[in-house]
């Protein structure tokens, strides 16, 4: 349980800074094809006695390579490439794990995570991958930031934005495959957007949004495992579960505020 | 009154004929000899030639589609020349990145950004630093300033999303002052700016000038921004003129630049106006009332 929450913990903070760009440079679709795209690299991997998370990395290597191909050599824009290679990819693993036999309990484990069964070792790379994520978010803000509001504003201040948009997606894979061994590959891209979804609509700065989706990724992590441990739930979903809940308690909490702003500034008016 | 002081300042072709000419004889911010340009596969205008000395202003004129737009992505490097020669700064477009301000006309995802006001001034001060380069009190104080010469300082805390087109567009200004760049490349910057952002607005390049630095603007303000620089060029997929504001704002070259726009009779009396200089406050379109 322990060494559960600390995972956690470090992927709650991977996916608040990648989630973050993800949602404000308008990748959410991506982020989602990514998440579900590793798993024939997964599932190869896992066939051939490698660590999952090698198959992770070059399936996602294989997804940016493929997405970015076609929008440059094509007039398709990037969601439907991103869509086509979203589909083969998965496809392409169902049809590798249907193949095999050896597969049943590792399939479950894959698409729906093992946060409670996870290794030291496995600690080890998220930790490292969280520390290369926060750094490197630290390091490129400033162009992220321009990124993020005008593409051509960071190219004319001398960021070259097919650069940073790379390094951004470079983020947001990196986040992705070390952080689908937590909620498995179905799941993971639900702890990019609801925690940092979430913080969108409390933050007026880039940096609070952040810390907003890090705390409310922490807190999903942690009500998610009790819930899915007293209730003998999967812990995957019911961490996912309860961060789209955060989520609209948010969301329905802001929405009561601005309708009391709105009537007190009424009555303001009147009077 | 701050209509007044500015056309006092820069009456049509004043600075061009006077003190101005002197400090040309520097190399020039731009130059532009047999420039074509356009995107891949389409050529915008061709044969583009022009010469912007420090401290000097060009407006660029022209409907839509004219080719404005195309001319200072060029400028600013966004997109390649398709032929001819052009410098900035005696250097090829896109790599003196600290000395160019960049205002565009679309703000694709400003909207949703959780950004404050003096967040988005303050990106103005990033092309000066770098990816690395620290900021410090004099940076902020800069960025201080760019807000109060646009009106927006008690703006400065708001969310981005929540202010008014107008002030969103006052908010983008700021954040080109706070550059100090030795170049202003604008594009419509008084689109949605209302009477007392537009005054301010004026005010600022005004300044920006004196400082030294130069000013490229596409406006459809021929009345006050284009009458105010010291050349003009009139594009309409072609350079249907090119020269100081008095030469170049006649009916003529307007009526060629416009086509049918020109045709109602109100728009041709302010234009008029514009070359008796004297009459133009009291018949200028709905800006005297403020």
């Amino acid at each position: 349980m322990v060494q559960a929450l600390l995972a956690g913990i470090l992927v709650s903070v991977a996916c608040a800074v990648a989630g973050t760009f993800m949602i404000l440079r308008g990748l959410a679709f991506i982020g989602d094809a990514l998440g579900h795209g590793v798993l024939p690299g997964i599932a190869v991997a896992v066939l051939v006695g490698f660590p999952g998370i090698v198959g992770a990395a070059i399936g996602a290597a294989f997804m940016i390579g493929g997405i970015t191909l076609i929008t440059q050599r094509s007039r398709l824009s990037s969601d439907t490439a991103i869509g086509l290679l979203f589909i083969g990819m998965l496809s392409l693993g169902v049809v590798i794990v249907s193949r095999s036999n050896s597969f049943t309990g590792d399939l479950t484990r894959i698409l729906f995570g093992e946060i409670l069964g996870i290794s030291k070792q496995s600690i080890l790379i998220q930790l490292g991958a969280s520390v290369v994520v926060v750094i490197t978010a630290i390091i490129c803000a400033r162009p992220f930031l321009l990124l993020s509001f005008d593409p051509e504003q960071a190219e004319v201040a001398g960021f070259s934005a097919r650069f940073y948009h790379n390094v951004m997606l470079f983020l947001i894979a990196l986040t992705v495959i070390v952080s689908f061994q937590t909620v498995g590959t179905l799941l993971v891209f639900g702890l990019l957007i609801a925690p940092a979804g979430a913080g969108a609509l409390l933050a007026r700065r880039i940096e609070t949004m952040m810390g907003w989706a890090a705390l409310f990724g922490v807190l999903s992590m942690y009500t998610g495992l009790l819930i899915s441990y007293h209730l003998q739930l999967a812990a995957g979903a019911s961490i996912i579960l309860v961060s789209v809940f955060v989520f609209f308690v948010v969301f329905v909490m802001q929405n009561l505020r601005h309708r009391r702003v709105k009537i007190t500034q009424g009555v303001k008016h009147e009077s | 009154m701050s209509h007044k002081r500015v056309n006092s300042i820069t009456s049509p072709g004043a600075l061009v004929k006077e003190g101005l000419v002197a400090e040309s004889s520097g190399i020039p911010f731009i130059s532009a000899r047999n420039l074509t340009i356009g995107y891949a596969g389409e050529i915008v205008v061709r044969d583009i030639n022009f010469d912007l000395p420090p401290g000097q202003a060009i407006a660029l004129i022209g409907t839509n589609g004219s080719g404005k737009s195309t001319l200072l992505k060029t400028i600013v490097g966004l997109i390649p020349p398709i032929a001819g020669q052009i410098t900035v700064f005696g250097k090829s477009p896109g790599t003196s990145h600290a000395r160019i301000a960049y205002l565009g006309q679309y703000h694709p995802s400003g909207f949703v950004l959780p950004l404050r006001v003096i967040d988005v001034v303050r990106m103005g001060r990033y092309p000066v630093y770098g990816l690395l380069g620290r900021m410090g009190k004099k940076d902020e104080e800069i960025i201080r300033e760019a807000m109060r010469l646009m009106g927006i300082e008690h703006l400065a805390d708001r969310p981005l999303r929540s202010l008014s087109g107008g002030q969103q567009q006052r908010t983008y200004l700021a954040q080109v002052l706070a550059h100090q760049a030795d170049l202003l490349v604008l594009d419509e910057p008084t689109a949605g700016l209302d009477a007392a952002g537009r005054d301010l607005y004026l005010h600022a390049i005004n300044d920006e000038l004196c400082r030294g630095a130069s000013i490229v603007v596409a406006t459809h303000d021929i009345h006050e921004e284009a009458a105010m620089c010291h050349q003009v060029m009139l594009l309409a997929r072609k350079v249907v003129a090119l020269g100081s504001p008095a030469e170049v704002l006649t009916p003529e070259a307007l009526l060629e630049t416009f086509g049918i726009i020109i045709s109602s009779e109100k728009r041709i009396q302010v234009l008029e106006c514009q070359h008796g200089h004297d009459g133009s406050e009291q018949t200028g379109s709905g800006k005297s009332g403020h």
